[in-house]
């Protein structure tokens, strides 16, 4: 038995869900009971579906407990058929009916309903909604396009002569973090590229469409976490290869284009279609100087995370502190990227743990999900938002990719935005006894917290001597509010002077200050940090 | 001698006392019983609800939460994983080990809610039992108790009441004549009530849950209690075999409502006339003020209920009396005829009254009898609004403050507003 406050990730059974919805003509009858439903407002709320998900339920009560709850199935089922005409059906259990085990795929089945009928078993005490988005596409690939697979061994066929490369973007659903725009965005660089799409799956696509997958040259896979295992088992069966690199970022892009012409069989020097990239520039411009060495730490689902961790440190300047993700299926993919950067990777669906991390790292920006969205918030930390789970903000009206050249901006602008406005905050409290800013004067983003992050300070080194008496009791405050933070080492004495030259330290680097300083006296064993100990941490952590 | 004058005017027809119900089977789209966690943790201010059931609980109390769940909530789901099924023995065990944990984390919780959900129930861990056990080891610093929340059992608000039964048992015996009011409401709204009946010279006055574990009311044969929500049949019946005795009234929404419950309770308490007026007079015309404009916007539209929390009648009532509108079909999850007589007798004649779901062809009438608003859950809201049809969600009825006089009127405007939007964006 597990504690749970927060869950990253829903039942499996949501999986299979975003699957059928995203699908255009398939139905999905759910074994629930009553209650179960409740999944539906995640689609017409948060993604704002003007339209209810595909899926029909149960809902059986105590009452049909004690009498016959396959006959419960069977009528929903073929009252569904029925009713939807869909192409082809998905039949499951959710995690109740799971226990009362009447094999929904047997009961469906029994009906021989004219249309394909894809059993899903989904071990909902064990796994959870990616494992289900990922096992329900494949399952409904291997159902709809397995009849036309060639026999094992048959090579594929060479493309006809003057026809063009084609391909399929496998792995968007419903619900899914961005996956709408960053369809459109990968289709459009693909065109330009003079690669066709033929089938985006399951976003979009009809029973038919999924049939003929194996017509593509090769498979995009845009989210392993949803597409992976159907890709590999389209690779073994159809010969298709499928791509290994996310085009999350500039350098990912371009490294996705060659992987693709060199699938698609097009000369490597095909020009790139990179003329709306604004992001490397901007990261150039010395505006972007005070974003160097900015320490971020980074948590979301492992595609995501590892993205954000390859465009944070090689297009943006800063430095991972901390790298982590909730996915337990891309674990390794995780460890291995963060051993790159030489940080342990964080592998929890514990928000608690990944709270208690944040708090001990003190990074100055936190890149992840709508959790860490409020941990930051908690722990005032700038952040942005990286990956699922996300709220309904995060299905946004206006066109934000994160794949591809668009995505890139895209990204520049949400991670730069929230230290922007840390930087406009601190000067803010920084002039806040000048006659036009006052404690009553509202903060930007970060809700009217009582004192400002410490030394998230995004700020070119200036010269500032005037600096009232604030902040002070920033860092004091940060340990109130993450009670989660790790054990403090014994800290040293501040002597009077010392504590007296700490003040004359510009608020916004002091608490970075007042932390090397207590490190350094600790490592040394000092009792008493005078101010020649503040002189010698300085110079010692100087860079 | 019961000398209370009869400010609303007497129903003039038999409503819908005794109007035939179309009950349905088919699928639901409802909220299960563990949905009311979500208000009533704000409203008992030191218990705890934990849920032990399975990933899909936690998912639902977090979705149905929203951005509540960061505010350092105080429930949680303990998920029953593969190793608990296997062997009941074990999963006893781990739920000893949870709940021990948990509440060395939270010292400062009195009272823990271990809450049942269908993974639980069709598993028969016999939650009271543990409830019992983990007692003894925590007593008297936590009082720990059951009830369940499943949806094999309970929709949506009915989890409030299997809570709020489950507390009937606990509370002290008292033989002292004294009001209890019965069903979670907003604290404002409380504080409100407790004036009137100041006013009236009505008291000692109780709430039903308290604030507070500790100072939940006493209960017996002197108490006369009266319902300010109407799904709570057992926490009524729970009540009664505790000796206290049920006033019958209309539910508290609207002016006319609020003055009906008003009423019933000072006719019990022999409050004289003249005070009833002179305390209920200015507040009634206050609310009726607030609720004339809204009445302009209302007056002969037709509202369609699909079931969620029981509260459709009572709201159909007010819509339909006050507002001057026209109910085309009152959808409830459960209609306890008892408790909601009162209701019935005031509701149109003629009004379609329907108990329980078939979801499907219950969007077959909405669609056909294009009503001018529709109350409905948050799954079915925006597909409808798609549609053309304009819905009001549900939810909000049960989060926001509706009942006493002076939120009749933001009880309309809950109504109005989705059909003023509707308009500005044609316009």
């Amino acid at each position: 038995m597990q504690l749970t406050l927060w869950t990253y990730e829903g039942p499996p059974h949501v999986g299979a869900m975003r699957v059928a919805t995203a699908l255009d003509d398939v139905h999905y009858v759910l074994h629930a009971p009553q209650g179960d439903t409740y999944a539906d407002l995640l689609f017409t709320m948060i993604e704002r579906l003007p339209r209810r998900p595909p899926v029909t339920y149960t809902t059986f009560q105590a009452r049909d407990l004690g009498g016959d709850t396959a006959e419960l199935f069977k009528t929903a089922c073929s009252q569904a058929f029925e009713r939807f005409r869909p192409n082809a059906m998905l039949v499951g259990a959710s995690c109740t009916a799971e226990l009362i085990q009447d094999d929904p795929g047997g009961l469906a089945r029994a009906l021989a309903l004219p249309i394909p009928v894809v059993p899903l078993e989904l071990p909902s005490y064990q796994r959870k909604e990616n494992w289900g988005a990922s096992e329900t596409f494949y399952q409904v690939v291997r159902t709809l396009a397995g009849p036309r697979a060639p026999a094992p061994g048959t090579p594929r066929p060479a493309r006809e002569p003057g026809a063009k490369p084609c391909c399929n973007l496998l792995g968007p659903t419903a619900l899914g973090f961005r996956h709408r725009d960053d369809v459109r965005e990968i289709t459009g660089l693909l065109n330009e590229l003079g690669i066709e799409v033929r089938t985006v799956a399951p976003l979009g696509a009809s029973a038919d469409d999924i049939a003929r997958l194996g017509e593509a040259d090769f498979n995009v896979v845009l989210y392993p976490e949803t597409a992976q295992q159907a890709a590999g088992w389209l690779q073994r069966f159809f010969g298709q290869p499928f791509t290994k690199t996310i085009p999350i970022g500039v350098k990912a892009t371009k490294a996705f284009i060659a992987e693709v012409l060199q699938l698609a069989g097009l000369p490597a020097d095909t020009p790139l279609p990179d003329a709306l990239s604004r992001s490397p520039w901007y990261s150039r411009s010395v505006d972007s100087t005070y974003l160097t060495g900015k320490r971020v730490f980074i948590f979301g689902d492992a595609t995501h995370a590892i993205a954000a961790a390859r465009v944070a440190t090689e297009e943006m300047g800063f430095t991972v502190v901390g790298l982590g993700t909730y996915s337990r299926e891309f674990a390794r993919d995780v460890r291995d990227a963060a051993k790159h950067y030489g940080v342990e990777a964080l592998i929890t669906d514990d928000y608690l743990e990944v709270e208690a991390k944040v708090a001990e790292l003190h990074p100055e920006l936190v890149l992840g999900t709508q959790m860490e969205r409020h941990i930051a918030k908690r722990l005032g930390v700038p952040c942005a938002v990286i990956s699922a789970p996300v709220h309904v903000q995060d299905f946004p009206a206006r066109y934000s990719p994160q794949m591809g050249f668009e995505g890139a901006n895209v990204l520049f602008d949400s991670w730069v935005h929230p230290l922007m406005m840390g930087l406009e905050e601190h000067l803010l409290t920084m002039f806040r006894g000048d006659f036009e800013f006052h404690d009553g004067a509202a903060a930007s983003h970060l809700g009217r917290a009582a004192v400002p992050p410490p030394a998230a300070a995004p700020a070119p080194a200036a010269e500032s001597s005037d600096v009232p008496a604030v902040a002070e009791t920033a860092t004091a405050a940060a340990t109130v509010a993450a009670p989660a933070a790790s054990a403090p080492i014994t800290v040293a004495q501040w002597a009077p002077d010392a504590q007296k030259e700490l003040q004359k330290i510009p608020f916004f680097v002091r608490g970075k200050a007042r932390r090397n300083t207590e490190r350094f006296a600790a490592e040394r064993g000092l009792a008493t940090i005078t101010v020649e100990t503040l002189y010698d941490a300085k110079a010692h952590f100087g860079r | 001698m019961n000398a209370v004058i009869d400010i609303a005017p007497a129903p003039t027809q038999q409503g819908c006392g005794d109007a035939p119900v179309l009950r349905e089977r088919g699928q639901r789209e409802v909220f299960c019983g563990l949905a009311g966690i979500v208000w009533l943790h704000r409203k008992i201010q030191d218990a705890f609800f934990l849920v032990v059931g399975s990933r899909t609980c936690a998912h639902l109390l977090q979705s149905a939460a929203g951005v509540m769940i960061f505010a350092e909530p105080r429930f949680a789901t303990a998920i029953i994983d593969d190793r608990d099924l296997a062997g009941l023995a074990d999963a006893n065990a781990e739920l000893d080990r949870v709940v021990t944990r948990l509440l060395e984390r939270r010292p400062d919780i009195k009272m823990l809610f271990l809450v049942g959900s269908c993974p639980s129930e069709v598993i028969k861990l016999d939650l009271s039992r543990a409830a019992e056990r983990l007692s003894r080891s925590f007593t008297p610093r936590v009082r720990i108790l059951s009830y369940t929340g499943s949806g094999i059992d309970t929709t949506f608000t009915q989890g409030e009441d299997t809570c709020l039964a489950a507390l009937v048992p606990e509370l002290p015996a008292s033989e002292e004549r004294a009001l209890m009011v019965v069903g979670s409401i907003a604290d404002i709204v409380e504080d409100q009530f407790r004036r009137v009946f100041d006013g009236l010279g009505i008291g000692p006055v109780h709430f039903f849950p308290a604030r507070h574990a500790g100072e939940m009311p006493p209960v017996g044969p002197g108490t006369r209690f009266v319902l300010a929500q109407p799904f709570l049949a057992d926490t009524t019946r729970a009540l009664e075999l505790r000796g206290a005795r049920r006033l019958a009234a209309p539910f508290p929404f609207g002016a006319e409502g609020t003055t009906l419950w008003l009423q019933a309770i000072a006719r019990e308490f022999q409050v004289e006339a003249t005070k009833f007026v002179s305390v209920i007079g200015p507040r009634r015309e206050r609310a009726a003020r607030a609720l004339a404009h809204h009445r302009v916007q209302l007056e002969g539209r037709k509202v369609f209920f699909f079931p969620d929390s029981q509260l459709e009648i009572p709201l159909a009532r007010f819509l339909a009396r006050e507002m001057g509108m026209v109910p085309v079909e009152v959808g409830t999850p459960y209609l306890h005829r008892q408790l909601v007589a009162s209701e019935l007798a005031l509701l149109p004649a003629g009004t379609q009254l329907s108990e329980g779901q078939d979801l499907e062809r219950q969007l077959d009438r909405c669609r056909a009898a294009r009503p001018d608003i529709v109350v409905c859950g948050l799954g079915l809201a925006n597909p409808l609004e798609s549609e053309g049809l304009t819905t009001k969600w549900s939810i909000e009825l049960v989060f926001t403050p509706v009942h006493g006089f002076d939120q009749a009127a933001d009880l309309a405007e809950l109504f109005t507003r989705p059909l003023a939007r509707r308009m500005k964006l044609v316009a």
